[in-house]
């Protein structure tokens, strides 16, 4: 299975693929352009003999200060016909930069890629609600980021409310 | 409280135009049927639910962030408040994936006393679901009639790792410490009585009348539409698609012991409360295959630097105390590199995405809980039925709060 789906990706999405690192992992990988994963992961999902129609994980990674570009989005599709076979696909992604959705292929992508915009700040283009989903909407910052500050700029609006209830309070009776 | 304010007033924008006659409800984030704190904002025509909105994040506590500072034996404590309802599942899958990652061989003595948690952890996550689901409905005597069962299986946990709760069961490669004594002739007495318990349960419950009208057919879900939201575990199966991970992805010995995997029909609020009584039934199977032929030895692997040595090591070997320190205050060396790890939690599949840069912590740790996956498929299941029935749709589906937002 791994050399067919390598050997059908390489032939079919030459164009799109980027260089791999070498990563010491127990999952077959590939790295693509963001731009073409919707055609990827459809031809993958639609494709009689592959079958990739279960998305198994969708996550990021924030590669801080080790790697350029500085994020990455991971996606993990699995083949219940051939066997539960399962591989990886990395999304290299800069700040700032949208990545296409996949919600119109996967609607079970719909919360993990809100998770991800949430958590981590990558957002993605063409999903029908880029919201946060786990955070509070006046919440500041992404606090998976590798440099968001670990006790929390995002208090600050509970420290607010704290303010006003003692400074309206009365002390003096 | 200023969540609470922002999502009303979040939610009051999206349903701004409400046809006449049209209300807007809020169920939870303080309902008894909401387990937890789940906020499900559902408009209603009368008894219809026309459309519903779900919020989660209530009890964020942002596990994969404490992931990257603590080590990975501390991590374990985390995820035990994911799924608090059945902690030991989270807790092997996370210790597996680990130990993957290092390359340890575990003696067999530990794998089969990590079996043997392991389904009875299922039995119980199982039995809350089931029973809690009576009680939503209207049935108290059936919780009350298998919790005696459940009791028991906490006492062993008790037993075994000296907490009931948060039981922060194993370690990197092996166990904390070994089984006690009578740790299997209690097993086999808990599953003589559970196994009539559940037959009660069945008649009481199950076969009741009003329970079966109010969740046959109720909040139903196709296999396309499940295998589309990415559900898995009893969710999935209950609409027909027979995938355990311990059948299609085998660890630990599950492909050496023999189970079935009971499916359903048309994924109804009742189908998935069968499914899991026959779960409960196949997970005794393989506790009785197992309970007998524990192996002796070691309760850990003879692997250095990732286990504490025994105290009185300790006391008279100098590199022995040496290791002792390293492991408390550097924790075990994790080679670099990414795993996924995939175990049959109860409720479907827990997988674990860890990335690791050689250092004390991993650089990133992902957790890919179930209830996250089917949770959002929550407004379709109850798009059209009454009110009442999103109740009885909910308990089935079996979302545990603490893994939803992890």
């Amino acid at each position: 299975m791994k050399e067919k789906l390598t050997e059908f990706i390489q032939t079919r999405f030459n164009d799109s693929l980027l260089p791999q690192r070498d990563i010491n992992t127990n999952l077959l990988y590939f790295s693509i352009k963001k731009e073409s994963l919707p055609t990827v992961v459809q031809t993958l999902k639609d494709d009689p003999e592959f079958a990739f129609t279960f998305l198994n994980d969708l996550t990021s990674i924030d590669w801080l200060g080790k790697r350029e570009p500085r994020f990455e989005v991971v996606y993990l599709l699995r083949s219940p016909k051939n066997n539960h076979f399962r591989f990886q696909l990395r999304v290299p992604v800069g700040e700032g930069e949208p990545v296409p959705s996949i919600s119109g292929i996967f609607p079970a992508a719909n919360w993990p890629e809100r998770e991800v915009y949430d958590l981590m700040g990558i957002s993605f283009s063409n999903h029908p609600r880029m919201e946060r989903l786990i955070m509070p909407d006046n919440f500041v910052g992404h606090p998976l980021r590798k440099d968001y500050p670990l006790e929390g700029p995002g208090q600050d609006y509970l420290i607010e409310d704290l303010l006003t209830i003692h400074v309206e309070e009365d002390i003096t009776d | 409280m200023v969540m609470y304010e922002k999502t009303a007033e979040h939610f009051g924008q999206k349903f701004k135009d409400l046809p006449e006659g049209h209300l807007l409800v809020n169920l939870g984030p303080s309902h008894p049927a909401t387990h937890g704190i789940l906020q499900n904002v559902i408009q209603i025509d009368g008894e219809r639910v026309v459309d519903t909105e779900s919020v989660i994040g209530y009890v964020h506590r942002c596990f994969e962030k404490l992931g990257e500072r603590y080590d990975y034996n501390q991590f374990l404590v985390c995820t035990d408040r994911m799924n608090y309802v059945s902690t030991p599942l989270n807790n092997i899958g996370w210790i597996l994936t680990v130990e993957k990652m290092m390359q340890i061989q575990v003696p067999d003595r530990v794998t089969y006393v990590r079996m043997i948690i392991s389904e009875l952890s299922r039995i119980m996550d199982h039995i809350i679901c089931n029973g809690i689901m009576g009680v939503d409905l209207g049935a108290f005597s059936g919780l009350l009639h298998l919790f005696h069962h459940r009791e028991n299986i906490y006492q062993i946990l008790e037993k075994l790792t000296g907490a009931r709760l948060t039981t922060t069961f194993c370690r990197v490669g092996g166990m904390e410490r070994d089984i006690y004594p009578e740790f299997q002739t209690e097993i086999k007495l808990i599953l003589k009585g559970l196994k009539p318990a559940l037959d009660e349960f069945e008649e009481l419950l199950i076969r009741n009348k009003i329970f079966n009208e109010r969740t046959k057919g109720i909040g139903g879900i196709s296999a396309e539409r499940a295998i589309a939201y990415g559900f898995s575990g009893p969710n999935l199966r209950a609409a027909g698609v027979p995938w355990d991970v311990r059948k299609n992805d085998p660890y630990m010995f599950y492909d050496k012991v023999d189970f079935d995997i009971p499916v359903g029909e048309d994924g109804s609020a009742l189908d998935r409360t069968l499914v899991r009584m026959e779960e409960m039934r196949q997970s005794m199977r393989i506790i009785e295959q197992l309970i007998d032929g524990i192996p002796e030895g070691p309760y850990h692997a003879d692997v250095p630097h990732t286990f504490l040595p025994p105290k009185d090591r300790v006391y008279n070997n100098m590199e022995e105390l040496i290791y002792h320190f390293k492991i408390i205050m550097h924790g075990v060396k994790v080679p670099q590199g990414e795993y996924y790890h995939a175990t049959e939690a109860a409720n479907g599949e827990l997988g674990f995405y860890v990335v690791s840069e050689g250092e004390k912590s991993p650089w990133r740790v992902h957790v890919r809980r179930p209830c996250f996956w089917y949770y959002q498929a929550f407004p379709e299941m109850v798009k059209g039925g009454l009110l009442a029935d999103t109740i009885a749709t909910m308990s089935s589906l079996n979302v545990i709060a603490g893994e939803l937002d992890c």
